[in-house]
């Protein structure tokens, strides 16, 4: 009969199952930041000259800021002279491939494994897929389709080449360059990452989805996603990312942008699973991401659902700017800390427009040693009349090792706005185990059976298959732990 | 069916079982009563093979088996049941899902097809009849804003879906009125049979107007003092635990 504690251990001990290494060829730059790697990423990818700019603006603002210490988490200093800003597979004088049947096999295999086959074949069915691997995508699968709609699906780096009036209009106009420390850095050395344009009207006949996948060693990743939805249209868009199991720490610092114009609709979905690093705390991702929407025009709606099993820090706030008026932003988030994973995350709402209305849903759950913290900022700006806000925040604690912390700003300046604020802190308790234990239910099931229920309200928001690989997700990342 | 003999078990190093012996056979019904503190819990939860007890002497016997050395869920599997005096919360766990999977590991573990979830909905509708319970209950998540009597009552629930060989109630009877207690005791009655024994563990003898037991224990400071037929726990009622006790002490 094992004891509870036993299997919380298991729990903390349960093996990170992506994190293999694929051997590509592969042109890095040597570890090092100044403004020579910038026109060297800028060159590499065949940039305009303003868009070279924007990033040399970037790097010399980042060189006057601080990284933030105001974070629930704790680390040692970052060396960024230390990190490589570059790693694309393949050789240097190599063209890029043209489509994917010029992609390496070895890193459409790679993509195989990981569960996203990209071959024509096997593609995910109503699932449109950008894959970005290191530094670059090496492709996005469904594209002919969606052009027939009129919809934009591609690399951002191809967004640059083939429709530079929309980035120009459109790149840093939610997060702009002087945002934050980690925003600036991406804006000086983002690399690649995926752009969406939705046409006026149009309803996305797709899924559409983005699989980041860190492979070489002492790289950072800093992709750049834009999405546009133009007045009336409707998407639905999912991130999924993993990594090598390694000992040293990697940055991972993107920046994502959605605009939602007049009645447009995004909806923006990920399941971050990220190296979490042992149990020690070695190794795993450090997850410094900056993600904000802007519902833009009037009825316009943007949803963010986040659930974050991975990463050793964790530190990312998607957030929405409600300027248009009853436009309508939701943020639904489960985060995991367990072994010894640290998770500072939650949302801002900005609400600016009139009878603009948000919905935060958080549940945080911490096991092992992991620090779960939610932060989150309501925002009721002078015009924002009639908003109204609703907040809950639940935590779940497994084990007596673990901790969950709750920093809640709220700030109103219009009298007739409306905010509610809930919040709970509840414990797997050995009595909860043991009755499902005298129902017949096994430990390990009546952990994930309790974990599911505490998550149900944050995965019902997502789309099917991902609502299922989400909460097999969790079962695996909590395999073992209670007491 | 159960045989328990010279049961010791201590909390946190005190002493709370001195030495059980108890014998009950399949068609039985016996009850427990005893002044608070007497060890009746205790008994329920070392029977159910919960954490934090340390059994320091004594054996269980359940047909046969060493119930002791069985996990929880596997005492469950082999048929044993407990019925909370305390039943657990489980939010966010809607109650018909925790029902059938409940249900289901029983069956996995008998060699059982799984119950599709109409089927599960057929048999659970058929045996909520029996206690009366409000259907939408069972949507709701897993006790959780019950009131004290519909706790019990799906407890009852609970029982007659797994339909146990042995089933310890313990004080079933606590924050029920008369007509909670009549509905609860009437769903027990009915789960009895010739092949299968209750232990119903009390404090007052007015839950035994409608469970009749065939045998009465009396616990007193973790022994058994006085057995007897039913008639006993009307005595008790009447004189209460002390003349037994000082009938000890003489």
């Amino acid at each position: 009969m094992s004891s509870e504690s036993e299997v919380i251990d298991q729990f903390v001990e349960q093996e990170y199952k992506w994190g293999f290494y694929t051997d590509v060829e592969t042109d890095t730059l040597p570890p090092g930041l100044n403004e020579d790697v910038i026109r060297h990423i800028s060159g590499k990818k065949e940039e305009p000259e303003w868009l070279l700019e924007w990033r040399l603006k970037a790097f010399r603002h980042w060189q006057k800021m601080e990284e933030p210490r105001w974070p629930h988490v704790q680390y040692e200093p970052i060396d960024y002279q230390g990190i490589s800003y570059y790693s694309a597979p393949g050789a240097k004088d190599k063209d890029r491939p043209k489509s994917l049947d010029e992609v390496d096999p070895k890193l459409l295999e790679t993509y195989d494994k990981l569960g996203v086959p990209l071959h024509e074949r096997e593609r995910l069915a109503g699932v449109a897929v950008d894959a970005v691997f290191d530094s670059v995508s090496v492709g996005t699968t469904h594209q002919e389709e969606l052009a027939k709609h009129g919809v934009i699906f591609c690399s951002f780096s191809e967004a640059v080449r083939e429709h530079p009036e929309l980035i120009k209009k459109y790149l840093g106009s939610v997060v702009p360059y002087t945002d934050n420390f980690f925003a600036t850095l991406n804006s000086a050395v983002f690399s690649d990452g995926s752009f969406v344009y939705i046409p006026k009207g149009v309803r996305c006949p797709l899924d559409l989805s983005t699989y980041f996948r860190i492979n070489a060693a002492e790289t950072g990743q800093f992709e750049r996603t834009l999405i546009v939805a133009d007045e009336g249209s409707k998407v639905s868009y999912l991130e999924g990312c993993t990594a090598p199991m390694r000992d040293e720490n990697q940055l991972h610092a993107a920046v994502v942008e959605l605009v939602a114009l007049g009645d447009a609709e995004i909806k923006y979905s990920t399941v971050q699973n990220w190296y979490p690093g042992d149990e020690d705390g070695k190794g795993g991702i450090y997850n410094f991401v900056t993600k904000r929407g802007i519902c833009k025009g009037d009825h316009s709606k943007i949803c963010w659902t986040q659930v974050e099993t991975g990463s050793a820090i964790t530190w990312k706030y998607p957030s929405v700017i409600l300027r248009g008026d009853d436009s309508v932003g939701e943020f639904y988030s489960v985060a995991l800390a367990n072994l010894a994973q640290q998770a500072d995350t939650g949302t801002k709402m900005i609400h600016l427009g009139k009878n603009t209305r948000s919905t935060i849903i958080s549940k945080g759950i911490s096991a092992g040693k992991g620090q779960n913290s939610y932060r989150g900022l309501v925002q009721m700006g002078k015009n924002a009349t009639d908003a109204r806000n609703f907040t809950q925040c639940d935590s779940l604690l497994i084990g007596s090792r673990c901790g969950a912390h709750t920093f809640p700003y709220i700030e109103v300046k219009n009298p007739s706005a409306q905010v509610e604020h809930e919040a709970t802190t509840s414990k797997i308790g050995e009595d909860q185990i043991f009755y499902c234990n005298a129902r017949g239910i096994e430990t390990q099931d009546a952990v994930n059976m309790i974990v599911n229920g505490f998550c149900k309200e944050v995965f019902s928001e997502l789309p099917m298959e991902f609502a299922m690989e989400a909460q097999a997700l969790m079962d695996v990342s909590l395999e073992g732990s209670v007491g | 069916m159960l045989e328990i003999k010279n049961l010791q078990a201590r909390v946190e190093g005190k002493a709370i079982l001195k030495g059980i012996d108890l014998s009950i056979n399949a068609g039985e019904v016996h009850a427990i009563m005893g002044p608070n503190g007497s060890g009746k819990s205790t008994l329920a939860q070392v029977l159910a093979g919960r954490e934090g007890y340390d059994i320091t002497d004594g054996s269980v016997a359940y047909n046969g088996e060493d119930l002791l050395d069985l996990g929880p869920e596997e005492r469950v599997r082999e048929g044993f049941f407990l019925a909370f005096q305390y039943p657990v919360e489980i939010p966010g766990v809607n109650t018909t899902y925790f029902l059938r999977a409940a249900v289901n590991a029983l069956r996995d573990h008998r060699g059982e097809a799984e119950l599709s979830a109409v089927d599960f909905l057929k048999l659970m509708r058929e045996k909520i009849q029996l206690l009366e319970l409000d259907e939408s209950l069972l949507k709701r998540s897993v006790n959780e804003g019950f009131s004290g009597g519909e706790k019990k009552r799906a407890e009852i629930l609970q029982m007659a879906l797994l339909d146990p060989k042995f089933a310890v109630l313990d004080e079933t009877d606590s924050g029920l009125d008369i007509d909670a207690l009549k509905v609860v005791a009437g769903g027990v009655n009915h789960l009895k049979r010739v092949d299968n024994a209750q232990l119903v563990i009390t404090h007052y003898q007015r839950l035994l107007d409608y469970i009749v037991p065939d045998y009465v224990h009396v616990l007193v400071d973790g022994r058994i003092v006085k057995s007897g037929p039913k008639e006993l726990a009307l005595e008790l009622e009447e004189r209460g635990y002390d003349w037994i006790i000082e009938e000890q002490v003489a």
